[in-house]
């Protein structure tokens, strides 16, 4: 599916898309790459597009600490569990908790217009760039 | 009091057939100005030159440590222009309206007046609270009810609150906080306890408060984490207190409610305290009955946050431990720590207790 265009979503922005069957998806520009995940957090369901972008505050040992991969992070907005928006792997437990990540990628309209993808909401125009998620 | 019939809903718990009840909603002001209409001029005018002064070790009279999200609350519960939960519109749409909830049991925390130092100003401003809860929200949502908010370190003032709300089926239940300044089984609490039979409202301890005291035995802890935790160990000092001073042998019909202190502790008190019982008797010579016995009568709790073993059948014992009949769903709503009541609780609990924690055990503890 299109998401939208690219201009839509500057670097350090995201977008709530609908991919059907009350399914959404939320794509965020991390400094000009695009990366889409399920909107819906695995815990207890909160909107992740409501959430804020932050990073890994890592601690060796106590006492220690440094941010790391500042807005690489998206925590939700209920319960603060935080996901890794380049896997939406979760902080927390990576390896069992997930959030699903579908692949994001740029396309220029002139290539889209033929399909297969779907736009529904907007016109797609040759001469822009959109964002497309393979959802 | 109305008895409900419960609603169909879409977005309800499909256990939720007795109806779907949450006993933990934080309202809150959209500013300081909606309780002018509610105070004295004198008191108003302390309030605008000294503020509010709760009896709180560092902070002002601010919550100690910073709670995981701004305003202790959602990020998706800010209204347009306001502040979670200041909103009767809002709220409806995002918490009453979307869970299809029959009745929302209100808590107000701040700004209450509880455990202000100023034993008179935290009289008028709990007043003032319980004023407000009629005009903003009680009046206009047949849906909620209210807690008479009362001035617990003053027990004569609190009283006489309770005894001014007696019989209005607005108000579900007495507001105290589960840090006080003495243990709440103090005999100078029970007035308290006593207007509260007379009036046939439960007593509510709701996690927080303003003790004066450090809220850990080895004093102030590092992390909000720590104190999050504490909120159970809070509950434990009130459990034993309440039971060992005699207050449930003084008041057969007090009924406590516990909230946001989770639960799995409480049958480990009730445990204990019944093994020291047996050799301590002649100390405690008034305790007829074995204290478990005393906390499973008197003591309900509340599901958020509910402990969470990792194996589902701990979760049933814990359950049983505590009594099937004695937990009542709470979504703490607007606050970070939320409980969705189609998520909340674990998928090994049986359908019919599900019936009973969303709606039957409430509705059989206040009347509704």
């Amino acid at each position: 599916m299109i998401a939208g265009p690219v201009a839509e979503i500057p670097p350090g922005g995201r977008k709530l898309v609908e991919a059907g069957e009350g399914r959404r998806i939320v794509v965020f520009n991390l400094d000009g790459e695009f990366y889409a995940l399920a909107n819906r957090c695995p815990h207890q369901g909160g909107s992740l597009c409501d959430g804020i972008r932050t990073g890994h505050v890592t601690a060796p040992e106590p006492g220690i600490y440094s941010y790391e991969r500042r807005g690489e992070m998206i925590r939700c907005p209920w319960h603060s569990w935080e996901f890794d928006i380049r896997t939406g792997k979760s902080w927390f437990d990576p390896r069992r908790v997930q959030v699903r990540q579908f692949p994001a990628h740029v396309e220029k309209g002139s290539a889209l217009v033929e399909g297969p993808y779907r736009a529904e909401t907007f016109p797609v125009r040759v001469e822009d760039d959109y964002v497309v998620v393979e959802a | 009091m109305n008895v409900i019939q419960p609603i169909q809903h879409p977005g309800k718990p499909a256990a939720a057939t007795l109806g779907l009840v949450d006993v933990d909603i934080h309202p809150r002001a959209k500013s300081i100005d909606e309780f002018r209409p509610f105070l004295s001029a004198r008191w108003w005018e302390h309030l605008t030159t000294w503020g509010m002064r709760q009896r709180h070790g560092y902070t002002g009279g601010q919550p100690p440590f910073p709670k995981a999200q701004p305003m202790a609350s959602r990020r998706d519960a800010w209204p347009p222009g306001g502040t979670p939960c200041s909103d009767l519109e809002f709220m409806r749409f995002q918490l009453l309206d979307n869970y299809g909830i029959d009745v929302g049991v209100l808590n107000p925390l701040q700004p209450s007046g509880q455990g202000d130092r100023n034993n008179g100003f935290s009289a008028a401003m709990a007043h003032a609270t319980n004023e407000w809860q009629l005009e903003a929200w009680l009046r206009k949502e047949p849906r909620l009810r209210g807690s008479v908010v009362v001035p617990y370190e003053d027990s004569a003032a609190s009283a006489a609150e309770i005894r001014a709300r007696a019989g209005d089926p607005n108000f579900a239940q007495v507001l105290m906080m589960s840090r006080t300044a003495e243990p709440a089984g103090n005999p100078r609490y029970w007035p308290i306890y006593e207007a509260a039979v007379e009036a046939g409202l439960p007593v509510a301890f709701h996690a927080f408060g303003y003790s004066g005291w450090a809220m850990t035995n080895g004093g102030w802890p590092s992390f909000y984490i720590e104190e999050v935790s504490e909120h159970a160990t809070s509950c434990q000092n009130q459990v034993i207190s309440l039971v060992v001073e005699g207050v449930f042998e003084r008041f057969p019909g007090l009924k406590v409610v516990l909230i946001e202190c989770g639960f799995a502790w409480m049958p480990s008190v009730a445990w204990r305290l019944d093994g020291h019982w047996k050799h301590l008797k002649s100390e405690v010579p008034h305790l007829t009955r074995a204290p478990s016995e005393q906390i499973r009568d008197h003591i309900w709790v509340s599901t958020q946050p509910m402990e969470e073993p990792e194996r589902g059948a701990h979760v049933l014992d814990i359950c049983e431990w505590s009594g099937w009949d004695h937990i009542l769903f709470a979504t703490d709503y607007p606050h970070w720590d939320f409980d969705d009541p189609r998520e909340a609780l674990p998928g090994i609990i049986p359908a019919e207790r599900r019936r009973d924690i969303f709606g039957g055990n409430a509705r059989k503890l206040y009347g509704f």
